[in-house]
């Protein structure tokens, strides 16, 4: 578990040919508590997939600094990408395998492949999996690292409404075991509510924090769609800084 | 095959000339210098040059390869002088190794690895330019080390690549190793060839010819498919 305290002064896209200089976020602030579940919700292109690229490590190209957990230790991060991005070249198992370090036994991956339902598709080449059991490995992969962090990029975009709903039941349920910090990034108010400790609205780019707002619902009566519901509208009525969002 | 032979049989028997031998003649040809051990001898050098260099060649170029694809200053620093090792003609590098180095096996063998290098290193470094960043993105996310980021995201991406550099890479090998041999060492096929040449021996020209087309069957079917099967198995 960490807690993330994240400060982007700015970070810019230079011109290439026809594309003009761009500035995607801008004076971005946002910190995260250890263990706390959070949504980012904000318009497509805002500049969410670069946030979580950035606290990834993987786009060192910004101003301004994040910090991580301890300071000389390296957190361990499940990203799970908008696009499952598995190697076509290795099988299910072998594709979760590999992200383990040396210290893990192969075995854990066991009960995520039975919780996730892909036990039989495990020796298969994820060419011959849906676009939906690709995604449950990417998530499974994410989980296996047994990460401090968790960032998720819309991971259920594209998935049927039944096979979205389980997946999300299945990452809560694994999220309760095995407590860490989960940035969630979506543009569906109502999952965000299912899921969330506190809402993060964010503005078209540059993208910075419209406004927070803490979901007081307690977690068992998550289920409960017209208490989700009745969120929603009061959202909606009580500020309309976020409606252009909605 | 067998029209192949019929037709070569006709020529034969039509032109009756010592420049074109029957099968016949060729096959008793072939068998003796076999049996003689001369063949398999001379072969086996070729072979075993052809081992050395192309592997010095494969490693280096994909290393090289590799490193410039994946580095852009690298890159525009060393792709002039990329292009001219490409256009170096192979007898002149072939020569300045004999000259510079002396008649010796390990100039022989310098001068193939110069002529196949830069081959394998524009190939490599092509296949390196398209690699997924998705993936290498992903690798790096989930702290992948070296050489697991080598073995499990860069090398299967880049097996059509090296597989196209193999196979060009042995054509142009054999027909370089050839010319080495015939201007500077004392065995080989090379040297035996230009022997045929001037005894006008066309008969153990074919023979060896055929000798050689063989082995060059034998790899494609007993190496190079079999690799290519196992790395492409998860494509649908």
């Amino acid at each position: 578990m960490m807690n993330i305290q994240i400060n982007i002064d700015s970070k810019t896209y230079p011109a290439i040919a026809q594309a003009r200089h761009h500035v995607a976020i801008a004076d971005f602030k946002l910190s995260l508590k250890s263990g706390e579940f959070v949504c980012l919700v904000g318009p497509s292109g805002c500049g969410k997939t670069t946030l979580l690229n950035i606290i990834a490590g993987l786009d060192n190209d910004y101003e301004g600094d994040i910090f991580v957990g301890q300071a000389h230790s390296h957190p361990k991060i499940g990203y799970i990408f908008q696009n499952p991005r598995l190697l076509p070249w290795r099988t299910v198992r072998e594709n979760i395998e590999l992200v383990l370090d040396g210290n893990q036994s192969p075995t854990v991956i066991d009960p995520l492949l039975e919780v996730m339902q892909l036990t039989q598709s495990q020796h298969v080449y994820p060419e011959r999996l849906s676009v939906g059991m690709s995604r449950r490995v990417s998530i499974i992969r994410a989980f296996a690292v047994d990460p401090d962090v968790l960032l998720m990029d819309e991971p259920f975009v594209s998935l049927d409404a039944p096979t979205a709903r389980q997946v999300r039941e299945l990452l809560l349920t694994l999220w309760q075991e095995r407590p860490h910090t989960v940035l969630f990034v979506t543009h569906d108010l109502r999952e965000a509510i299912t899921m969330a400790d506190r809402l993060i609205f964010l503005s078209a780019a540059p993208m910075s924090v419209i406004s927070e707002i803490t979901v007081p619902i307690s977690r068992s009566e998550r289920n409960n769609e017209s208490t989700i519901e009745a969120f929603r509208q009061n959202l909606i009525n009580n500020y309309p800084e976020i409606k252009q969002l909605l | 095959m067998l029209a192949f032979l019929a037709v070569w049989q006709g020529l034969a028997v039509y032109s009756n000339s010592n420049a074109l031998p029957a099968p016949e003649v060729v096959a008793k040809v072939f068998w003796q210098s076999c049996i003689t051990g001369q063949l398999p001898f001379h072969l086996g050098v070729t072979l075993l040059r052809l081992v050395v260099s192309f592997s010095i060649a494969m490693l280096l170029g994909c290393a090289i390869g590799i490193a410039l694809g994946r580095n852009k200053k690298l890159d525009a620093f060393f792709d002039n002088w990329l292009v001219i090792f490409l256009n170096i003609p192979a007898l002149v590098a072939i020569i300045l190794c004999y000259v510079w180095f002396g008649l010796v096996e390990s100039a022989a063998i310098l001068a193939v690895v110069v002529n196949k290098l830069p081959n394998v290193i524009v190939t490599i470094r092509e296949g390196t330019r398209t690699l997924d960043q998705d993936l290498l993105d992903m690798a790096r996310c989930y702290g992948f080390s070296r050489r697991k980021t080598l073995a499990h995201v860069i090398w299967p991406q880049l097996h059509p690549f090296i597989m196209g550099a193999t196979r060009s890479g042995l054509a142009l090998i054999w027909k370089i190793i050839l010319v080495v041999e015939l201007l500077g060492r004392s065995n080989g096929m090379g040297y035996q060839l230009h022997l045929f040449f001037q005894l006008f021996d066309v008969a153990s020209i074919l023979a060896y010819t055929i000798a050689f087309v063989a082995v060059i069957q034998l790899i494609e079917v007993m190496i190079l498919k079999p690799l290519d099967k196992k790395a492409l198995r998860w494509r649908r």
